[in-house]
């Protein structure tokens, strides 16, 4: 950079603290499971912490789910199927869904609160991403809940039954989301596992769901931890797995359901390619980068971790990116002005470090902006690898944290080899001014969904989901609603 | 015109060159800004910056001597029952009130005098004519010049002719600063913008501005980062700074945060003084005053008791 001729004087101008109010975030000290349209205690009697991420502090406890409590569960979940809302009309369902929708806005800032509270995310994304998204989700799926027929002309569908649901910590609100109100717009009843770190806002969702007057038994939640995600997976009277989450556990639910007839979608993890070209919109590039890896502490399936530069423009958009990182606030997920949050849990920040070791051991060179980070809880600062090679961990596997791999590429043939050499294929990005070249290589990449000039964008119209060991099956749009129905 | 478009194509400066600008890209960046928290002691320091930053505007037909003496009376006494307020940075008039205005603020005044010239807002007129008001303007006095760029050239691809317009008002400038108006109301897309400041910065502009405040689409959060973008391309390259203008529309005290926001986060704080930034604006001040006002009273206070100049 060319040096500064002269250094005036002139303040920071650091931002004041903007913490959220967390007057109207209604918590209580202990949750039960919510089974049958009421609050149910724990057959074992056993309660689990959840804490604050970003204190380590306790914030309330939770049942902690067994096989009797699962199976009482799916046994309400059956009675409703063919019960009140089996023989319920699509209208009537939609109305329920629409009013889940409504009162999922009307506590908007609660949700969100809790949201960050619970699970680490800065308060902007729960408040401007996680909780409107989830909202947006139940309005859409409420529209189809009538319309079936239209959604798929020509043919016969029908419900599978009770959907045994489990979700991960990233998104919680949105997951609960994205996998309950399809599953009620076509008809089915619903147990779901929320994440063992994150299981509030699923919690204050069951009351959302007691308010709107939902008929008992058609959403139950029980929580706990993988023991208790394994009882809901593998109980015998689930007809259809919906799973998000890891890898490793996604091969887990496909092994042990091999030889039943269960439908099942899994959305698994990813390693997406992020690619610039040296025509793009540099600046705007390094935005779609930042919202890639950084959105959501690079908790997100889809982050774009692994970022290719075409030789031309690397110096340009390594200087633009260092410098746009060093705007990025890392602290308190509360405070209005933060960018990154917490890592969701100490487990996670450890995994994390050890990528971080493992890149350095490699010979990648990592660059941290300077930031201040809290003493306590759990924290990253979002982390840059460069000079990596193609074989290094830090590039084949998922880190799940704000942790970047750059490489660089000279042709497109090359980009588009190394950016499908993975054994993931969930998503993509490609940056280039020019439209038909941005066409041929989005249409060569192996992942889902692909954005073009742009990253991370989410629509409840819009089909999501993997290739490869990113898992089967989609959700969202027609495509979502499909896979809860027997057509 | 066909030779003048042949020789813009054949041109092969930097500013022939400009970088595409993705719309939607700054569109979700422009909205980071305004999502960002301004409070307590961060919210008053900043509109103290504001205040010091403002360029206090009249532009009419119906200007006065006696209008433009009260506005300079304003740029230095914003709200004396209000102790330790900053003067505006600058008065900005029309070339013929640059005299009444040197009159009025005397010689050693912290406020400086801009004046717009080049036959502003249009700037249909013939070269020399521009550079006879411009030189007109510095030697009655004024410390900065606002001229307008030639848009209709622009648009038909004569970029070599708006250079060295440019170019050559900046001469007839002398010692006085000049800041290049692009009027982007009337530039049609950001990738226009992009190559408009490009221009201005290369041809010489010490600032580059975005609107005349005479066309209903002045400035804008989008627009101005897209020019702030050029600015900071042009420091990394050759460690220039480049001021930036935005003018018109801007007339709320939490609109002009998020622009001191962007320019914080996009430039740096070296970027945040008046040396470097500017707004144009005549009923801003009043805005910022009530909110100072606010804060330090705990309580708002009616538009009556700020004086309208």
């Amino acid at each position: 950079m060319a040096k500064q001729t002269k250094k005036k004087k002139s303040i920071g101008w650091e931002y004041a603290p903007a913490p959220e109010s967390l007057a109207q975030a209604n918590i209580a000290k202990r949750y039960d499971h919510f089974i049958d349209g009421k609050w149910s205690k724990p057959s074992g009697g056993e309660y689990f912490r959840t804490t604050n991420p970003a204190s380590g502090k306790k914030i309330s406890e939770v049942a902690l789910g067994s096989n009797a409590d699962v199976d009482k569960a799916v046994k309400a979940a059956r009675a409703a199927y063919n019960g009140a809302w089996g023989k319920m009309g699509g209208r009537e369902r939609g109305k329920y869904i629409y009013r889940i929708a409504r009162l999922i806005q009307e506590r908007a800032r609660e949700f969100a609160i809790i949201e960050s509270l619970d699970g680490g995310k800065p308060i902007r994304e729960s408040r401007d991403v996680d909780v409107p998204l989830a909202a947006n989700h139940f309005f859409y799926n409420a529209g189809w809940a009538d319309k079936l027929e239209y959604a798929f002309p020509n043919r016969q569908v029908a419900p599978l039954g009770v959907a045994g649901q489990v979700i991960p910590w990233n998104f919680p609100l949105l997951m609960a989301a994205w996998k309950i109100a399809p599953a009620l717009a076509t008809g089915n009843t619903v147990v779901l596992k929320p994440a063992e770190t994150t299981p509030l806002t699923s919690l204050k969702l069951a009351e959302i769901i007691e308010d709107s007057g939902l008929p008992k038994g058609v959403v139950n939640i029980v929580t706990g931890a993988g023991e208790t995600g394994a009882a809901v997976v593998n109980h015998e009277d689930v007809d259809k797995v919906a799973f998000t989450g890891s890898t490793a556990v996604g091969k887990l639910i496909q092994r042990s359901l091999a030889n039943t007839d269960k439908r099942i979608t899994l959305e698994l993890g990813g390693k997406a390619a992020n690619i610039i070209l040296e025509d793009a919109a540099i600046d705007q590039a390094v935005e779609g980068i930042v919202n890639g890896i950084y959105f959501n502490q690079g908790h997100v399936c889809c982050a774009g971790s692994r970022l290719f530069v075409q030789e031309s423009v690397y110096d340009e958009v390594m200087w633009k990116l260092k410098r746009r990182m060093e705007t990025m606030i890392v602290g308190d997920p509360l405070d209005k002005n933060t960018d990154i949050g917490a890592i969701n849990s100490r487990e996670q920040l450890r995994t994390i470090k050890r990528y971080l070791k493992a890149g350095q051991k490699d010979g990648a060179e990592m660059y941290q902006p300077a930031c201040d980070l809290p003493s306590n809880g759990n924290w990253c600062a979002p982390t840059v690898f460069t000079n990596v090679s193609q074989s290094s961990r830090i590039v084949q596997e998922e880190i799940f944290g704000p942790v970047l791999a750059v490489q660089t590429f000279r042709t497109v043939p090359e980009v588009i080899e190394k950016a499908n050499n993975t054994p993931y294929g969930l998503s993509a990005g490609v940056w280039c001014d020019k439209g038909s070249r941005l066409f041929q290589i989005t249409g060569s990449l192996d992942a889902g969904v692909v954005w073009g000039n742009t990253f991370n964008q989410f629509d409840p119209a819009s089909p999501f989901g993997g290739f490869k060991e990113s898992g089967y099956g989609r959700e969202g749009g027609l495509h979502g609603l499909a896979a809860y129905l027997d057509m | 015109m066909t030779k003048s478009r042949q020789s813009a194509r054949s041109f092969q400066s930097d500013y022939a060159n400009s970088p595409p600008v993705d719309q939607v890209g700054v569109a979700e960046r422009a909205a980071r800004f305004t999502a960002r928290s301004i409070k307590t002691e961060c919210k008053r320091a900043g509109l103290d910056m504001v205040l010091n930053m403002i360029d206090l505007t009249t532009l009419e037909g119906a200007d006065t001597p006696a209008k433009v003496r009260q506005l300079c009376s304003k740029s230095e006494h914003l709200h004396d029952s209000i102790l330790g307020l900053p003067t505006t940075a600058a008065v900005c008039v029309y070339a013929p009130f640059v005299k009444v205005a040197r009159k009025a603020l005397g010689d050693s005044s912290p406020v400086k005098i801009a004046s717009v010239a080049t036959y502003f807002p249009s700037g249909h007129t013939t070269l020399e004519q521009k550079l006879e008001e411009t030189k007109r303007a510095v030697g009655d006095g004024a410390d900065e010049i606002d001229m307008v760029i030639s848009r209709g050239r622009f648009l038909s691809g004569d970029y070599n002719y708006v250079f060295d317009e440019i170019a050559s008002v900046k001469e007839a400038c002398g010692p006085a600063r000049l800041k290049v108006i692009l009027e982007t109301g009337e530039l049609a897309t950001l990738d226009n913008v992009r190559r408009a400041s490009d221009i201005a910065i290369h041809a010489g502009g010490d600032f580059i501005k975005t609107s005349t405040g005479k066309i209903s689409s002045a400035a804008t959060i989008p627009v101005t980062l897209v020019m702030l973008l050029a600015i900071r391309d042009h420091f990394f390259k050759t460690g220039k700074m480049v001021g930036m203008k935005p003018a018109g529309g801007i007339s709320k005290s939490k609109l002009a945060l998020h622009y001191l926001v962007m320019v914080k986060e996009t430039l740096g704080p070296e970027w945040l003084s008046n040396e470097w930034f500017r707004f144009g604006a005549s009923s801003l001040a009043n805005d910022v005053l009530m909110q100072v006002a606010k804060l330090e009273s705990g309580r708002y206070q009616a538009a009556q008791y700020f004086s309208k100049d």
